[in-house]
């Protein structure tokens, strides 16, 4: 579980985030959704450490991190997992160094053990046949998988995702969505998953908070987003007049 | 302003080197790199700078040739001016001058890459401590290659004064020889040696500084390769002096 009390992060004078608080469940897919813009990065890199808050607390089952020191800050992101915007894969490294690359770092098992987590890790994400080949041979989907199973691959109890479905058509977002889903609940991660695509809300969306002005302007689940009254959240989520006319069809 | 500036520049550089400048958390990992920068920054640069000492070797010769020697000058005047040039300045300074252009900006741009697709902050969320990860081999790597480097690029600019020699025909081997063989004092080549691992200190490290810090896309690791290789050579040549007068005296 994650906690987040009353942060506050300003780019000089610019307000990004202004007093945000959430629950992120253990179990559950958590996802941040706004608009471009909204400060959904921000918030993210708040969350795993890459920035700091200028005020606030960020609590993982309790520990505060924005107090933690050099050491368990290292300890601590050897329990998380990140899924960034663009993969981010090594690409000096083959798919499978890739998934090795955490294992190699910290894992002090055999190489024959670290390498059959690595390729179950691939397997878990369909991607074992392409274990060979280095990023630039992989098409966006593709990339995304290996990045998850390099994600997975140290069995993380966080799991972050900034715009899994950014630059993919809606077939293969489908797929990440729902590796993403299932991999949650299997293990009993808490993920917390920065989007914008609507299929992603409507599938997987557990929890979700609705980011706008640098405030939490609603906060619920999959269902509840289909009926909400909040003028701002209708906007942003039925944005196109074809969108309405399903939605309102719908309900 | 700007001595704020620099001094600024200067701290954050110190404080990377804190961090590169540690254990690495994983030897086998650390050699891993290490052996492949060894490779991509030490051996890939063994022709360029075999290439370019064998012409300046020549092209020196040339130069003394035509411009020193005369009727008061003994014959060996060339082959001596020649090897000294080649060992004090060339092969150290100049080289690593050349290497700042070549190594640097590849190092610059691979690291300012990976920052800027975000495979550094990859690293960071797993816990890794990039910059030793990164950053470390490739002081090592360079450090450890610049004398083999020194070696070849004298040997080159001697091979190259030779074959001038030869296929002009404007001095024999026998003067060139003698003229490299006169007064030769060991320990200059041991300063060339010396002042090239600094060179190479110097080259690695704020290259991948400058790497490290990109901020942006693509169009930032290009203004910051240039950057880098232009404060590398400044560098090299100043460090050049004190050296110089440090080992020299
Ligand atoms: N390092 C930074 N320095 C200054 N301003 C920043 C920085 N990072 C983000 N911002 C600003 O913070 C605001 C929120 O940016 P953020 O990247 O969080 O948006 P986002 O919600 O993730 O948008 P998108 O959906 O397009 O990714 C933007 O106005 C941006 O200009
Ligand atoms: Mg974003």
């Amino acid at each position: 579980m994650i906690e987040i009390k009353n942060i506050h992060k300003n780019f000089g004078t610019q307000t990004v985030l202004n007093d945000v608080s959430a629950v992120f469940d253990n179990g559950k897919t958590n996802l941040i959704i706004g608009q471009s813009g909204a400060g959904k990065t921000v918030l993210l890199k708040c969350i795993v450490g890459l920035l700091a808050p200028d005020k606030g607390k960020v609590l993982y089952d309790g520990r505060n991190v924005v107090t933690f020191g050099k050491k368990e800050r290292l300890m601590l992101r050897r329990e998380m997992g990140m899924l960034f915007q663009n993969a981010a894969l090594f690409d000096s490294m083959s798919v499978l160094e890739n998934v090795m690359f955490p294992l190699e770092m910290f894992s002090d098992k055999s190489y024959d053990e670290k390498l059959k987590r690595a390729r179950f890790c691939l397997e878990r994400v369909n991607m074992i046949e392409a274990q060979d080949k280095s990023p630039e041979e992989l098409s966006g989907g593709m990339q995304k998988r290996a990045a998850i199973a390099r994600a997975i691959a140290l069995e993380p109890k966080y799991l972050f995702c900034d715009e899994p479905n950014s630059g993919l058509d809606p077939k293969t977002s489908l797929i990440i969505d729902e590796l993403i889903h299932d991999i949650t609940k299997e293990y009993n991660i808490t993920t917390i998953v920065n989007t914008h695509d609507m299929n992603s809300v409507m599938g997987i969306g557990d929890h979700i908070i609705f980011l706008a002005n640098g405030e939490i302007s609603w906060e619920g689940n999959k269902e509840e987003i289909l009926h909400t009254n909040s003028k701002q959240l209708n906007d942003f989520l039925f944005s196109s007049e074809i969108l309405r006319r399903v939605a309102s069809e719908k309900i | 302003m700007l001595f704020i500036k620099s001094i600024n520049t200067f701290g954050s550089y110190l404080m990377l080197m804190s961090r590169v400048l540690t254990k690495p958390e994983s030897w086998k990992m650390f050699s891993r790199q290490f052996l492949r920068d060894i490779y991509q920054l030490g051996i890939n640069s063994i022709p360029i700078v075999l290439l370019i000492s064998f012409f300046i070797g020549a092209v020196i010769c040339i130069q003394m040739k035509l411009n020193i020697e005369s009727a008061w000058m003994p014959k060996f005047v060339v082959g001596y001016a020649t090897r000294e040039i080649l060992i004090l300045e060339f092969s150290s300074s100049m080289m690593c001058l050349i290497l700042a252009g070549k190594v640097g900006s590849n190092i610059t741009s691979e690291i300012g890459t990976m920052r800027v697709t975000q495979q550094i902050d990859a690293m960071e969320i797993m816990g890794v401590n990039s910059a030793n990860f990164l950053i470390l081999p490739k002081i090592s790597a360079l450090v450890g290659m610049i004398p083999i480097l020194v070696i070849f690029s004298i040997a080159a600019g001697i091979v190259g004064a030779y074959a001038i020699g030869y296929v002009t025909q404007m001095m024999t081997a026998e003067d060139l020889t003698v003229g490299l063989q006169y007064e030769f004092h060991q320990w200059y080549i041991w300063c060339s040696v010396i002042k090239s691992l600094f060179f190479a200190f110097i080259i690695a490290s704020v290259a991948a500084f400058y790497g490290y810090r990109v901020e942006g896309g693509s169009i930032e690791v290009g203004k910051a390769s240039t950057d880098s290789v232009v404060s590398c050579s400044v560098l090299i040549l100043f460090a050049d002096i004190v050296l110089t007068q440090l080992l020299m005296q």
